[in-house]
């Protein structure tokens, strides 16, 4: 008998159907990578196993653990099996514990939910739980608040919550998507280890072929609510049938095709860049603090050139992007595109502002809901001088045509469109003012990977046609090894390696970056040649 | 899940109609709401008595069927009356709200677009510092000052009403600054005050007449409070808390003088807030789905 | 949390300087000058003159303020001009009916809006809820004077259960006199009970939809579990803010109440000190009005921080 069997689970909420018959099992000791686009259902069958689905849910099918359906079972007694026999650890370690509440505490919980213990013996079976999630009370007291950790370490004070008492099924929702990857390879590491030390059979949930390919034993593809694909992780990559999963593989491993015409010209020139920001005091009247952004960057794009800029979080890549596209001035150090500073005196000079452009992350939070297209498209023309109307109107049409849409999508509004045409439409506004370079700030880094693939195709072409140069920053490793030619790595305001992309990811030289592409999940050998 | 969006397009907004015809809150405060407007309007062309008229021969009459609603201590008929004081009434918030609107909302603006700035931290001391004299109790030092009208009142109700546009404004701003497509603008080479106009007060309008329902209500209890007192709308002109001030010493007799005045400001406080519940359900998608 | 306290305190303090000067110098640029409206139109000028130098009327503005300050920081708030009493001491015992009030309903207020915004929160969608939100609707939008006429009508005239106004004093003993507070608390109270049960129950949904409340049902907990031990610290900020807000609104809403009950408390006395023109009382009580509000919102802030460790950490 399975530990966890999932029978033709079918799931619709309030009439619209989320799950189609998913069938998956699970043996104890054992992980199963559940695989999915945005939408695909994976989540929802997470939440089905847990019984905690929204308002409306209506299940059919069998979810059985150790042979015991959990759809029949009552709210009542589910409250006794999670926690005690399921835990579940989720995607957002900021925002999934209570604020006010000390994390020894929230890990006792567990614990006090379901055994009557005196509170001190709790507090010890906390504190052990905290030391097998690797975060010992002893360097990290158990009086700490939540906000007090990074996001990592808040990972781990979930996943003693779950593990406290020791439960046969763990359940874990995209435990690392918002982790960077250095902290993603750690916390991978602890699930794997808790798993095979006790026993526990984890399901492991992940947009990210690579993640699971790296963990799990048997895979499970979903796609629209459906499981399109299951098989052991060894076999599975090379074996797969369905077009879906063919697809998915192909678009993880997708490096477009680029036409490489590096001039020896530069174009960025960026030197001994600071940027500090000031911290305000400790006490009312101690001195303020400075904490030093970027240290001193120095490096160089040529033109027809695309660099990748990467680090993970809190490197000072962010504050790098913002001195260069001359939204904040720097303490010290020159940036000059194409020979000219970016600032003259104070002010940004608009001249060098025009030929370069930008894209950000969030294809939802990147444009003004209540503009046109064809307006939010045309904005960049606020830093030329007066066009005519005829001349912006057919700009923005070519435009729209260059990036794949139509002149009509102009009318439009935002909402009208998808994350990857929103995406599409970004990369229009940043070709308007016929720009030289354009910064792609983790400008596919929220796409699903098909989609991801292909506007990185759109990246290549368009940077063939118009001679455009990037800047690529990112902090996923993958995506900037296919679309770059050479590599700078950051780490706490400094560079600390620069050189060819394929040279630094096959032979990194800093002790960083080695850790960094040491830590980065990759899928199998085999499979991505 | 922050992470992985749906790579389809949302739903368009072309449902707002739909969405606005189908929200209870909406249709029942938006209908109150125009019966009262209503009924002000139609007071400039036609009541069914002159207001100004005395009869002393005719006082304190309950409801019958020359007055629908009976008349007052003179003889006036409190129908007429109702319609003449919804004037006031709404005369009196609306300009409040003008007032806290065109300072409180560039005020807000203005501190969003500085933020963490000095500037900012004074305009929002300075909203606090407002936020700690209550509307009566401005009202009571403009009184002491000029002596009692309707000026006062509207002046006394504005005056209050700043800080809370200001506060509203920026904070619904603050979110806004944080988001890409200020960046963009940016980018674009825009400065502060023309992003705030052209980017970010169109994204907090609804925000704005929403919280512009709120104290549109709260200006016509507070109008009617301080006519209760005397520091409103003086006589001869009718008004709603004068009504019930004078009804006061005949209550026990003539309930029908108290109870009309109160009704019409409960039934109007009432569409308004109905009103403003659901814009902001229509509004705001997240909420539309039943929270209410 | 010393370094909050602090530069709260700091905040407290110069907040309570500029009011101060805000009401001095609205109250002090009226026309009118107080000695000649004491003495009548007809009073000879060296007895005006005299009167002004009793009053200190005829120091420089600055000189006045600073001494009224100075006053005020010792406890003298100087005399009032129609009375010639002590205005500290008629103030006193006005304050002895105003503030039991505005604390009574407040504690009405908050006694009240508790157990229904949570009750509701708790059966969302429910019929009781909408019912609830139903009545909380009708409770904001009236107007409490008039709530307050009506329950005169029908509690002191009809069912003759209260008296319909006066103040029984405190001397009669403790029962007479909350029993005359009884229902100017009520009438205070049922506006903002309705206020405060709505915020409630929407913070409480608001928190009940985080992320940290799936965690806990995650443990194990019940929905009800939940919410009494997550959620509810949490819903506690948004409600203080308001609570604070109340009680601002408690304090004036007292001066419109106390005419209806004609009790003897600082809203009768403020409409006589203007009718008198007796400037000194109106700056004092709008003073210490003020000042009642900036105190309650720095306690509100304070128990901002003892509930948000965040805060504390600033």
């Amino acid at each position: 008998m399975s530990l966890l069997d999932v029978r033709n689970l079918s799931l619709a909420i309030h009439g619209t159907p989320i799950l189609h018959d998913v069938s998956l099992t699970l043996e104890a000791g054992r992980i199963l990578g559940v695989i999915g686009e945005s939408g695909s259902g994976k989540s929802m069958t997470a939440f089905s196993t847990m019984q905690l689905l929204p308002q409306g849910a209506e299940p059919t099918g069998q979810i059985l653990l150790d042979g015991q359906d959990i759809l029949t079972r009552t709210e009542r007694d589910m409250c006794s099996v999670r926690g005690r026999e399921i835990g579940m650890v989720f995607q957002e370690p900021m925002t999934a514990l209570n604020p006010l509440k000390r994390i020894g505490d929230q890990v006792a919980e567990t614990i006090t939910q379901h055994e009557r213990v005196p509170r001190r013996a709790a507090m010890e079976r906390a504190a052990d739980a905290l030391r097998r999630a690797e975060l010992p009370p002893e360097k990290f007291p158990m009086s700490r608040f939540p906000h007090e950790l990074s996001g990592g370490q808040r990972q781990r004070v979930v996943i003693a919550m779950a593990i406290a008492l020791r439960p046969r099924l763990l359940i874990a929702d995209e435990p690392t998507t918002a982790l960077d990857v250095t902290t993603q390879a750690q916390i991978l590491a602890l699930l794997k280890k808790l798993v095979r030390e006790e026993g526990m059979g984890l399901m492991m949930i992940s947009h990210d072929l690579a993640v699971v390919a790296d963990m799990a034993d048997e895979i499970a593809i979903m796609q629209k609510g459906r499981v399109v694909e299951t098989g052991p992780a060894e076999t599975l990559f090379c074996e797969m049938r369905h077009p879906y999963s063919k697809a998915l593989l192909a678009a993880s491993t997708h490096a477009p095709e680029r036409g490489s015409e590096v001039a020896e010209t530069p174009l960025l020139e960026v030197r001994k860049v600071r940027r500090s920001y000031a911290l305000p005091a400790k006490t009312p009247f101690g001195a303020r603090r400075e904490i030093e952004a970027v240290k001193g960057v120095s490096f160089t794009l040529k033109r027809g050139e695309s660099l990748g800029l990467v680090g993970e979080s809190g490197c000072g890549k962010s504050t790098l992007t913002r001195a260069i596209l001359g939204l904040e001035e720097v303490q010290s150090g020159e940036i000059a595109l194409a020979g000219a500073p970016v600032f003259t005196g104070h002010k940004p000079n608009p001249e060098v502002r025009r030929k370069m452009q930008v894209v950000f992350q969030d294809p939802y939070g990147s444009f003004n809901p209540r503009h046109r297209v064809a307006r939010l498209v045309a904005e960049p023309f606020h830093l030329l001088p007066d066009t005519p109307r005829a001349e912006r109107d057919s700009a923005v049409a070519e435009a729209l045509e260059a990036v794949g849409l139509s002149a009509a999508d102009g009318a439009k509004y935002i909402h009208e469109f998808s994350g990857g045409q929103r995406q599409r439409i970004a990369i229009a506004r940043a070709l308007i003012t016929r720009p030289e370079l354009i910064l792609l700030d983790e400008a596919v880094s929220a796409l699903d990977v098909q989609v991801r693939a292909q506007i990185l195709d759109l990246l290549a072409d368009l940077s063939d046609r118009f001679g455009l140069s990037y800047l690529f920053i990112s902090h996923d490793l993958s995506v900037v090894r296919s679309i770059t030619d050479r590599v700078l790595v950051m780490k706490s305001g400094e560079i600390v390696e620069e050189g060819p992309t394929e040279q630094v990811f096959d032979s990194p030289q800093h002790p960083y970056t080695q850790a960094l592409v040491a830590a980065a999940p990759v899928l199998p050998d085999d499979v991505a040649a | 899940m922050s992470h992985s969006q749906t790579d389809t397009a949302a739903p368009t907004e072309q449902g707002t109609l739909a969405a606005a015809l189908r929200n209870r809150n909406l249709i029942l405060g938006g209908l109150l709401t125009l019966v009262f407007l209503g009924a002000a309007l139609l007071s400039f062309l036609w009541v069914p008595y002159d207001v100004t008229q005395m009869a002393i021969a005719n006082k304190i009459k309950p409801p019958y069927a020359d007055h629908l609603l009976g008349t007052d201590h003179y003889g006036r008929d409190i129908l007429s009356m109702l319609m003449v004081g919804a004037r006031t009434s709404i005369a009196v918030a609306v300009l409040a709200v003008g007032i806290g609107m065109v300072i409180g909302v560039p005020l807000g603006l203005w501190a969003a677009a500085k933020r963490g700035s000095l500037l900012d931290e004074v305009i929002m001391r300075g909203n606090d510092l407002v936020f700690a004299f209550p509307s009566l109790v401005i009202a009571v030092m403009i009184t002491a000052a000029f002596g009692p009208s309707a000026t006062n009142a509207i002046v006394a109700i504005g005056i209050f009403n700043i800080p809370v546009f200001a506060r509203i404004t920026r904070s619904g701003a603050l979110t806004l600054w944080n988001r890409d497509f200020i960046l963009a603008a940016r980018v674009a080479g825009k400065g502060s005050a023309r992003i705030s106009f052209e980017h970010i007060l169109p994204n907090v309008l609804n925000l704005l007449i929403v919280q512009g329902t709120i104290q549109f209500s709260l200006g016509i209890l507070a109008e009617a409070g301080l006519s209760y007192v005397g520091l409103g709308a003086q006589p001869p002109t009718p008004s709603w808390g004068r009504m019930l001030a004078d009804s006061q010493t005949f209550i026990s007799f003539a309930p029908h003088m108290a109870l009309f005045p109160g009704l019409a400001i409960l039934l109007t406080v009432l569409g308004l807030n109905l009103m403003g519940d659901g814009l902001r359900d229509l509004f705001d998608p997240k909420l539309r789905r039943g929270r209410t | 949390m010393l370094r909050f306290t602090l530069t709260r305190l700091l905040s407290l303090c110069l907040s309570l300087a500029v009011a101060s000067v805000v009401i001095f110098a609205a109250i002090e640029v009226l026309p009118g000058d107080p000695a000649s409206i004491m003495l009548g139109v007809n009073a000879q000028p060296d007895t005006l003159a005299a009167l002004r130098a009793e009053l200190g009327l005829d120091q420089p503005m600055a000189a006045r303020y600073l001494d009224w300050i100075g006053g005020l920081l010792q406890g003298d708030f100087g005399i009032s001009y129609t009375y010639r009493t002590p205005v500290v001491e008629m103030i006193g015992d006005r304050l002895a009916v105003s503030l039991p009030l505005a604390l009574f309903s407040l504690a009405l207020t908050v006694v009240i809006a508790f157990p229904v915004g949570i009750w509701a929160a708790a059966r969302r969608g429910s019929v009781a809820d909408v019912a609830i939100m139903g009545l909380t609707q009708l409770g904001v939008a009236i107007p409490n004077f008039w709530f307050a006429m009506l329950m005169v009508l029908v509690f002191a005239i009809n069912l003759q259960w209260f008296s319909a106004g006066g103040f029984a004093g405190w001397d009669a003993g403790l029962f007479p006199a909350l029993k005359s507070l009884t229902l100017p608390a009520i009438a205070l109270a049922l506006p903002q009970a309705s206020i405060l049960a709505r915020v409630m129950r929407s913070a409480l949904l608001d928190t009940l939809s985080e992320d940290f409340i799936r965690t806990a049902r995650a443990k194990g907990l019940s929905r009800r579990e939940a919410l009494w031990r997550h959620a509810l610290r949490n819903a506690l900020i948004p409600v203080l803010t308001i609570i604070g807000m109340q009680f601002s609104f408690l304090l004036a809403g007292g001066i419109i109440i106390e005419n209806v009950f004609y009790l003897p408390g600082l809203g009768r006395l403020i409409f006589q000190a203007i009718s008198a023109r007796d400037l000194i009382v109106v700056e004092s009580v709008v003073m210490l009005l003020v000042f009642a509000v900036i105190v309650v919102n720095f306690l509100v802030e304070l128990a901002y921080a003892a509930v948000d460790p965040r805060l504390r950490a600033r």
